[in-house]
């Protein structure tokens, strides 16, 4: 049976057609890897901790870009740091019985939305965005693209459109806006309105904002 | 650079050890609440009946209401310490055994002759009640601030919320052997109003000393 998820939290608005949960499996071996090599560095094991901050840095650092200005791209490597002083001082806060990418994920999170608001930057995306930092980039994907299509064509195809620009090619809302010939507070409500009926639709009713 | 810091992060590395957030917490009730306990004890003394007050209903009734509402607010400040902590439950069960404590409380004022009444409400020190509840908090209030600067709450406002419930409940628990109401309308009004204090000075405080 091939169930279809419409995945609205990601930067990525994607359909995607799971035969066998794939994705599924291969964000597991990394939070198995990176929740073993936390619970040896809790322990005291230097290497693992090592090992664990190097690969940290490494999906921080485009996890952060993404959510910047390309005129504040250098501060991408500044929060990664940030992010790797709190993950350090405030190891204690993670909860051993629980999965680890979710607590770097808050630790993250919260040094984004600080730094940006201390530093007056605004966002590429929404704050309460919460694009998964380990969720694999399925932009690429052209199953996943074609299931867009097909998706986008359930709602009016302005609405479609508008989706597609600022949720898939990654536009503003300014630049979709225009496109469209609206205001941005109506591409916006269109936005949210047409991803609610598509989650509605796909997601079987759940809503996950 | 990045480079540069993780050495210099993996060199530190000291284990942490398994619950280490409980024995932090429990760690600052214990010194907090000893120096209330001190102070009540120097400056406040033990009511006069102490011998014979727990045999009445009343001594529990304040001191269960003052304890639950601090281990409420323990329950919350641990969840809320943590980055993806979320709780509700705690909120709802204090603002619940409040509503409850009001009900009996007025039950007592109906059942009780109408002469009563006043003494049940206002007793002898309502005025100062909620003053001495909030001071006798202050130290568990800031040796538990203390050690949440450590951690990591992500709703600095919340977490000083749920730390001053702690705190507040444990001060005021401290203050029920000092205190020697007979009223639970009393209780009710004035312990509530100098948790509810603290709660708020947690609030506070924590907002600017929660960030991280």
């Amino acid at each position: 049976m091939i169930a279809m998820a419409l995945c609205i939290n990601s930067d990525v608005t994607f359909a995607r057609v799971e035969t066998n949960g794939a994705v599924m499996v291969e964000t597991d071996t990394i939070e198995t890897r990176l929740r073993a090599l936390m619970l040896a560095a809790l322990d005291g094991d230097a290497v693992a901790y090592r090992t664990l901050l190097a690969e940290l840095s490494r999906h921080l650092r485009p996890y952060f870009t993404r959510r910047l200005h390309a005129a504040h791209s250098s501060h991408a490597e500044d929060l990664v740091q940030e992010t790797l002083l709190a993950v350090h001082s405030r190891r204690m806060t993670y909860d051993r019985d629980r999965p680890f990418t979710a607590w770097l994920h808050a630790v993250a999170h919260h040094k984004f939305v600080d730094h940006i608001r201390r530093h007056a930057i605004r966002p590429t995306v929404q704050l309460d965005d919460d694009a998964p930092i380990f969720a694999r980039d399925e932009s690429e994907d052209a199953a996943a693209r074609m299931d867009v299509d097909t998706v986008l064509q359930t709602v009016s195809p302005r609405t479609g459109a508008l989706i597609r620009q600022v949720k898939v090619e990654g536009a503003s809302i300014a630049e979709a806006a225009k496109a469209a010939g609206m205001t941005e507070t109506a591409a916006k409500v269109s936005i949210h309105r047409g991803l609610k009926a598509l989650t509605a639709r796909f997601a079987g009713g759940r809503d996950d904002r | 650079m990045t480079d540069d810091l993780i050495a210099r992060l993996s060199a530190d590395v000291r284990p942490v050890r398994r619950g280490l957030m409980w024995q932090l917490l429990i760690g600052a009730l214990v010194v907090g609440g000893i120096i209330a306990t001190i102070a009540m004890y120097m400056m406040l003394g033990l009511r006069e009946d102490i011998a014979t007050a727990p045999t009445t209903m009343i001594f529990w009734t304040k001191s269960f209401y003052t304890f639950a509402l601090a281990v409420l607010g323990f329950c919350a400040t641990i969840v809320l310490a943590r980055p993806d902590g979320r709780t509700r439950w705690p909120w709802i069960a204090a603002i619940g055994l409040g509503v409850l404590l009001a009900i009996g409380a007025a039950m007592q004022l109906m059942i009780m002759p109408a002469d009563q009444t006043m003494h049940l409400i206002v007793g002898g020190s309502s005025l100062v009640c909620p003053f001495y509840i909030v001071g006798l908090s202050l130290p568990v209030l800031a040796a538990v601030m203390l050690v949440l600067r450590r951690m990591a709450p992500a709703r600095a406002t919340l977490a000083g919320l749920a730390a001053g419930l702690f705190a507040g409940g444990t001060g005021a628990w401290v203050y029920t052997f000092h205190c020697g109401e007979n009223g639970m309308m009393f209780l009710t009004l004035w312990y509530t109003l100098g948790i509810l204090v603290v709660a708020a000075l947690g609030a506070l405080i924590g907002r600017f000393a929660l960030r991280w």
